[in-house]
Parts: structure tokens; C-alpha cells; sequence
């Protein structure tokens, strides 16, 4: 009957087999790229990972927690514009923000090519993008959502309210923020961050267009040119060590403290903003917005029109468009319910194996997608070859691939990754139902699924849209996965945008990009009709 | 009693399966796994297709996730070819055993001997020639001669130079080794890497656009990258320079395929082999991409021939392959990032 508590330990199982394939690689000896790498690049690797990862984070904590902030509490021109527009940037994949940011900024990019003619200097004051700055502002720009719309979600549910505490307990506005409103927004921010931690860590794209060196492009590196999938491996294996470790820590902190918050204050009054108050914060939003997507998709949409008549062909991005939808929708709802059973099965039974089990489901977001669709392939290889073994035996049928080959590959490897996607919106909306609220509700004679469906739901709603339109819109921008499980047909926009760039040629991956990006606001809107007020 | 609960499981899950699947009787069919994108590769399969009414199925990924996939795949792989943008991704399918022989005079005939494995496993079947492309407006042709010229001071910040992550570059770095031995080729790249004018750029399409510009003089790129930047826009101040010609020549690489050694229709996918050097297909490779027909009785496209006759390094691409590891460590040691 209560067989459903088994679900963390499935999923997690699920998590294992591709991290267990990986992970083996440890014990077995080292070769000599080992060496190598040790004595040429990975002192600086690690550094440029550091940096980065550091820099990510705090630059979209920065700007993740202060938009959300301004969009949650006060009320300023253009507020309610501004609340769901700023999530849009969700919609552009990082890889495509850096090499529009490189077509616009770099040396031979529009802007530094009229200031030369402008100025008649060789411009060499102008700070080259290709560094390490370059990366973590293109980054930044691109992943800030994550945090800002789970920050958004907490300030709008207790922010206010909280505030008027503090207050009432004799804070000022500020020591109120700091000493209660953020520590209580704790569980989401920290939600987001792990998101960016993890994206910013398994990213390849991105750090490819600027050609800047990661513990991930050692990783490509080593397979991919020192055709030594077993290097590749082992350095995966650290890297999968490494998130472990830091989502345990974070674990033992939260476990700490306790949240319990659930009524919406949508009525709470918004604070007005007036004079130059006023202006700086539009100001500060406008200008992210600008940098984060109105000035990339204008690129996009300059170069897709150039580049049109050449790759323009309607029944094919049609079909690009329907599989990319589909795949994107079919992904977000597998992932979103088992992430529900599982989150509520961790409730149902708490203890510190479930605990566990529920953490290692969500560690497939920081492996490089390459390795970890590598590491689903192996698996199911075997299980394939085993099953059509078994068909021939007993009905003596050449059955070749069953699993592979088929959706069920491509949604397995998606539910491996983006569980980690759905889980923080979701489980941080689950702790807002306080014992006590399921005792009112048992009180009054609610049990079981009446519980689930009257209780439960409107308070999980807003958690749930959240992951549901997360993990559509990583989906729909995520390309190794796609590109190595995908069955023969199915080519999405990101296969499509892959195929250009991996010609160098930005100019013709603009139609597929713009494409995509017009796409993934789909679900935002949707997702923003359903929580917008 | 485990065994059989593992078989009914199985069963399950089979019977399962079966119900989303619907396994028609193809017709006869090629399934290929292709590293050149789908607008490089689609028109030669359109030929075959409609000349012997073979279908093709294929799927295009990167070399290295389509090699790691054929592995994993092993006996039950769909995959019945194996097409590359380089010859050192097929010597590594070679190496791991996932090619099989391809007897066949045809080929033999079309494809001259230094671009095709001796063991006969992969075949090339466009040329990419790697060349230097110059600022005609900052470097006389008479500067120019060798790649190996290219690391002399006198070129101390104007050199551009793609990331040496591209295989492009890897295989030219080994072809070097092959022919200078390590500690000479690691000398070399040192230079190149000491005359950078900027860092090393992430496709050869950045590499031209920063020569054009006039960040650098020089640069090393594929010619058909060059080609479609001057088809876009034809008053660009760039040139072909032909090096090495009075040594070993230029660095060639290959576009190629191999027959997998578990493919279910092994047949049909050496008529394809064969008919992608067959004179029409090599036509098709040199109109599409601006690259040179392996097969030396096909001319290149007129836009291309205008570029000029070169002499090529006539090493076996094998060399490619064999000496990939070793010259990417060089790559690492001289700091060529």
C-alpha cells in the first residue's frame, strides 16, 4: 500500500546507475593523462573554475535576490511589467547569450568597430569580453532567474509581512531585511543558487564560445581528443564528489532552522517608491533586462533575418518546433510528478536514508551533459542488449534496439538531469505545510486524496508551476543530451542551433535560436498568468 | 529463482515496449551516424537515394558522442556508418574496433591512397585543406612561406590562431610531429603561441574576422571557411597563401566515413561508401561546402579554383590519428590554449 515511499530510493536509483557507471572509472588505475593534466593545466583549470563558479554566484544572488525583492514589495512604475518580464532571460540559452555577446562586444563586434572609426584610436582601453569577467557577466545575465523566481516566490508569500515584524519589533527597513526577511527566504535562495552552482559547473557551451578552461572542458578534453573516456570519467567523478559534498553541507545547515510560513499576504499593501528612489530602481531593472534579453534577442532577430532566405523552410522548423514542445512538455510533466511523489514521500516518512535518497536524485544537474548521457547509454545498452537476447530465445525475433532509439531513452536521461530543476521549487513550496495545517485539515475530516486535492495543492501550486516551466525551458535549451538520445527524425531547435554553431556560423544559428527563445516564452507566460495576481 | 524473476521482469518490460513500438519491414536502408552537419551531408544522400532507392536514416552529433556511442552500442548498434569531419576520430573508431574492412576497387580507384586507411577501414571523401589566410592590406605574399615560418619573431603579434581544442589543429600539430619529430614541432608551436596577437578564438570564422579586421595579419583556417566569409562579403582584405610548397606541402585533412563493424545492412552501406566517391557525389561535396573533392579526377568548385593549384602533404592522414594524443599534450605544455 504505502509502496509510493519507495519512490526517493527509485529515483535516486535512477540518479545512480549513469553516476555508477561514471563513478567506477575511480577504481580503476589512473593512465597518463592524469600526469599530464596535473603537470600542464589543471592547477589553472581549477582556479578558472573557482572564479567562475564564485562569480556566478554571487552575481546572480546579487541580482536574483534584489529584483525579486523590488518586484515582490515595492510598487514603482512599470512593477507589475517588470515581475514577469525579468524572467524571460529563462528563455535564452546561456551558449546563445555568449555568442551574441561576443558578435556585439568583441573586437570585431559592431560596437567596438564604430568607436574605432568614431574615435580614430586602435581602442585597445576596451575591455576585452573574452575573459574571465566576460564569462561571468554573460553567465550571470543568463542563469539570474533561477534565483530571482525562487527569491520572487518566497518575498511574495512572507516578505512584506516579515518586514512589518521586524518593524513592529523596532528594525529599521534595512537590519529588517537582512536579519529577517533573507534568512527566512533561506530554503529558495539557496535553491536557486544550487541550480546556478550546478548549471555553471556542467555548462560546456558557454565556456566553448569564449574558450575559457574549466574542470568541465578538461573533462571533453580528455575523452574527446585523448579519445580516453576513462580520464574523462574519473575527472566527472570529482566532480560529482564535489556537489555532493557541498549539497550535504547545505543540507545540515538548513536542518537547523525551521520554516514555517503559508498564507500568500496578496493583499499586503506594496511599498511605493518616490523620487530618484524611484528612478534608480527602474533604472537598475530596465538595464538588466536590456543586457539579459532585449539587446541579445535584438542581435538574434537582426541576424535571422539576414541569414532567412538561406535556411528557411517552413515545414522543417515546424517540426523542429513540435518536437521541441513536446519533448519539453512530456519532460516537465514525467519530472514534476515523480518529483511530487518523491518529495511527498520524503514528507510522509522522514528519516536521513530518504533524506539522502532525495538529495542524490538531484545531483544529475551538475554532470556535463555529454558524460552524463554517456553514463544513461551504458545502462541501458546492457538492458537492451539483455531484453532482445531474451526475444531471441524465446519468440526468435531480431528485435536490434527496443529502448534506445525510442522517447523513453531521451525522458529517462531528462528526468536524470532536471530532477534537480523541479525539486527546489517543489520542496521548498512543501515545507510551507506545517503539521499543524494537516491537523486542522484531518480535524475538519479531510484525509488521503481530499486532503491532497483541497489542502495541499493550492498551497504546492505556485512550487509546482515554478519546476513545471523550469525544466520546459531547460529542456527545450539543453543539446548534448538531446543530440546523442535523440531518435533518428527527431531534431529539435537546439540540434538545429547545434548544427550552426558548430560550423562557426552565429549568424545562420540566429533563425533556430530566435525560434527558440520565442518558443520558451510559452510556458513563462503561461506559468506567469497562473501565479500573477 | 533470481534468474527467472529477472527473465518474468524482463518479459514485462519487453511486452511493454513492444506496445510503443511498431517494427515495420523496412525497406532496404543505410543507417548512418554523421559528425558533418545535416546541410553538408543531406544532398549526397538525396543523390543516392534517388539513384538506387536506398533509403538513409541518420542522426548528427559530435565525433566524439557518436564514437562513445558506437562503443556502447557494440553488437546491437543501428548504426551501419560512421561519417567524420577528420581522419583522427576515424582512426580512433578504427582503433576500437568499430570498423570493418571495405574491399572494394572503387574506392580504391576514386580515393588516392594517402587519404584512406591502409587497413582499408575509412576512406576520405573531401579534402580541407588548412592554409594561411593574410591581411592583404597589412602582409606582402613575399613574407609568407611555412607554417613552421609562422613561430619566427618576426610575426610577434600578428598571429591569430583557433583554439587548439579543434581537432582541425590537432591533426596539424601531429602531422608535424610526423614529420619533425616532438621536441622540433613543440618548438614551433611555442613560437606561434609566443606571436599571438590575441587569444586563441573559438572557430576559424572569429580567426578570419580578426584578420579582416586588422587585430592580426595571419591566421590558419580551413579554406571553405574562408570561402564563405568572401562569398558573404567579397571586399574583405583577405588571401589564400599556398605554404610549404617547396617542402612537404600543405596540410590536408579529410571528411571520410567507415562501414561499422556491427551494421545490419553492411551491403547497402558500402554501395553508399562507393557512390559517395563516386564522380557525382564528389561534384555534390565541392558545390556544397567549398571543400576539395578527394577524388583528383573531380574539379573544384569554380569559385575555389580561382584560389589557385596546391601541392599537398602527401603523408598518410593515419599519422593523424596516431600522434592526436601526443600533440595535444604538446599543445598543453607550449600553453597553446
Amino acid at each position: 500500500m504505502a509502496g509510493w515511499r519507495l519512490v526517493p530510493f527509485l529515483a535516486a536509483a535512477l540518479v545512480l546507475a549513469p553516476v555508477g557507471v561514471i563513478i567506477s572509472s575511480l577504481f580503476a588505475p589512473a593512465d597518463d593523462i592524469w600526469l599530464h593534466l596535473v603537470e600542464t593545466t589543471l592547477p589553472l583549470l581549477l582556479v578558472n573554475t573557482f572564479w567562475l563558479v564564485l562569480g556566478v554566484i554571487v552575481g546572480t544572488a546579487l541580482l536574483g535576490i534584489s529584483l525579486a525583492w523590488f518586484t515582490a514589495v515595492y510598487e514603482f512604475p512599470g512593477r507589475s511589467f517588470f515581475s514577469w518580464s525579468l524572467l524571460l532571460p529563462l528563455a535564452m540559452p546561456a551558449y546563445v547569450t555568449a555568442f551574441v555577446a561576443l558578435g556585439l562586444f568583441d573586437f570585431t563586434g559592431p560596437i567596438q568597430t564604430t568607436l574605432r572609426v568614431w574615435l580614430d584610436t586602435d581602442l585597445s582601453w576596451f575591455p576585452d569580453i573574452r575573459s574571465r569577467a566576460g564569462v561571468i557577466i554573460v553567465m550571470t545575465l543568463a542563469f539570474y532567474p533561477y534565483v530571482y523566481l525562487l527569491a520572487r516566490n518566497a518575498f511574495l508569500s512572507q516578505g512584506k509581512r516579515s518586514l512589518e515584524v521586524a518593524q513592529s519589533l523596532g528594525l529599521n527597513r534595512k537590519q529588517g531585511f537582512f536579519r529577517v526577511v533573507l534568512p527566512m527566504a533561506r530554503p529558495w535562495i539557496a535553491g536557486g543558487i544550487m541550480l546556478v552552482l550546478m548549471e555553471t559547473l556542467a555548462d560546456f557551451g558557454t565556456v566553448a564560445v569564449f574558450n575559457y578552461n574549466t574542470f568541465t572542458t578538461a573533462i571533453y578534453k580528455a575523452w574527446f581528443s585523448m579519445f580516453s573516456l576513462h580520464a574523462a570519467s574519473q575527472l566527472a567523478s570529482l566532480l560529482i564528489i564535489i556537489v555532493f559534498v557541498v549539497i550535504v553541507l547545505e543540507q545540515q545547515l538548513r536542518l537547523r532552522m525551521r520554516y514555517a510560513e503559508n498564507k500568500r499576504s496578496q493583499r499586503a499593501q506594496r511599498i511605493q517608491l518616490t523620487g530618484w528612489h524611484k528612478w534608480l530602481v527602474i533604472g537598475f531593472v530596465l538595464s538588466v533586462l536590456f543586457f539579459a534579453f532585449l539587446l541579445p534577442v535584438t542581435q538574434l532577430c537582426i541576424w535571422a533575418i539576414q541569414s532567412f532566405t538561406q535556411d528557411y523552410d517552413l515545414t522543417r522548423y515546424l517540426e523542429f518546433l513540435w518536437h521541441s514542445l513536446s519533448l519539453s512538455g512530456l519532460a516537465a510533466f514525467l519530472t514534476c510528478l515523480v518529483v511530487m511523489t518523491m518529495v511527498y514521500a520524503a514528507r510522509r516518512y522522514p528519516g536521513s536514508a530518504t533524506r539522502y535518497a532525495v538529495r542524490t536524485a538531484t545531483i544529475g544537474y551538475a554532470l556535463p551533459g555529454t558524460v552524463l548521457a554517456i553514463g544513461v547509454y551504458v545502462p541501458l545498452t546492457w538492458l537492451d542488449g539483455q531484453l532482445s537476447e531474451l526475444a531471441l530465445q524465446w519468440f526468435q525475433i531480431e528485435t536490434g534496439q527496443l529502448i534506445q532509439g525510442t522517447l523513453i531513452t531521451m525522458l529517462i536521461a531528462y528526468l536524470i538531469r532536471f530532477m534537480a530543476v523541479s525539486h527546489y521549487p517543489i520542496e521548498s513550496a512543501m515545507q510551507r505545510i506545517t503539521h499543524s495545517i494537516d491537523e486542522a485539515a484531518m480535524s475538519l475530516g479531510l484525509h488521503g486524496w481530499a486532503m491532497i486535492k483541497k489542502v495541499h495543492v493550492p498551497i504546492l501550486k505556485p512550487g509546482i508551476f515554478t519546476a513545471a516551466t523550469l525544466v520546459f525551458v531547460d529542456v527545450m535549451k539543453e543539446m548534448p543530451i538531446t543530440l546523442m538520445t535523440r531518435p533518428f527524425g527527431w531534431d529539435t531547435l537546439a540540434v538545429r542551433i547545434f548544427e550552426m554553431t558548430s560550423e562557426g556560423q552565429w549568424e545562420q544559428a540566429a533563425l533556430p535560436a530566435v525560434t527558440l527563445v520565442l518558443a520558451g516564452l510559452i510556458p513563462i507566460f503561461l506559468f506567469m498568468r497562473q501565479t500573477e495576481k | 529463482m533470481l534468474r527467472s524473476n529477472l527473465n518474468y521482469f524482463f518479459v514485462t518490460v519487453f511486452c511493454f515496449i513492444s506496445l510503443f513500438i511498431t517494427h515495420s519491414v523496412h525497406a532496404e536502408q543505410v543507417v548512418v551516424y554523421s559528425a558533418r552537419i545535416e546541410q553538408l551531408i543531406k544532398p549526397m544522400f538525396d543523390a543516392f537515394t534517388q539513384e538506387t532507392g536506398i533509403k538513409v536514416k541518420y542522426i548528427t552529433d559530435n565525433e566524439g558522442a557518436l564514437l562513445a556511442r558506437l562503443e556502447a552500442e557494440g553488437k546491437n548498434t543501428p548504426a551501419d556508418m560512421l561519417i567524420t569531419a577528420d581522419a583522427g576520430n576515424l582512426w580512433a573508431a578504427a582503433q576500437a574496433g568499430l570498423l570493418k574492412p571495405v574491399k572494394s576497387e572503387k574506392l580504391e580507384n576514386n580515393i588516392p591512397a594517402h587519404l584512406r586507411d591502409p587497413q582499408n577501414e575509412w576512406f576520405g571523401l573531401s579534402i580541407r585543406a588548412r592554409t594561411l589566410i593574410y591581411n592583404t592590406k597589412k602582409v606582402k605574399p613575399s613574407e609568407l612561406s611555412t607554417y613552421e615560418d609562422l613561430a619566427d619573431p618576426k610575426w610577434r603579434k600578428r598571429l591569430c590562431l583557433r583554439t587548439s581544442k579543434k581537432v582541425y589543429n590537432q591533426s596539424l600539430v601531429a602531422m608535424m610531429i610526423a614529420e619533425h619529430g616532438e621536441a622540433e614541432a613543440e618548438k614551433i608551436v611555442r613560437g606561434w603561441v609566443a606571436n599571438l596577437a590575441t587569444d586563441p578564438l573559438s572557430d576559424d570564422t572569429r580567426a578570419l574576422e580578426f584578420v579582416a579586421s586588422g587585430k592580426c595579419d595571419v591566421t590558419l583556417v580551413n579554406t571553405y571557411y574562408y570561402g564563405r566569409l568572401m562569398q558573404k562579403d567579397p571586399t574583405l582584405p583577405l588571401a589564400v597563401f599556398w605554404p610549404n610548397q617547396n617542402n612537404s606541402g600543405v596540410h590536408v585533412n579529410i571528411s571520410g566515413a567507415g562501414v561499422t563493424r556491427y551494421g545490419r545492412n553492411q551491403q547497402a552501406a558500402i554501395k553508399l561508401l562507393e557512390f559517395l566517391s563516386s564522380d557525382k557525389a564528389q561534384n555534390l561535396f565541392a558545390d556544397v561546402n567549398m571543400e576539395y573533392p578527394a577524388n583528383p579526377r573531380i574539379e573544384a568548385d569554380s569559385f575555389v579554383a580561382a584560389w589557385g593549384s596546391f601541392k599537398q602533404n602527401p603523408m598518410n592522414l593515419v599519422k593523424a590519428g596516431e600522434l592526436q594524443t601526443t600533440a595535444v599534450k604538446l599543445m598543453d605544455r607550449a600553453g597553446y590554449r
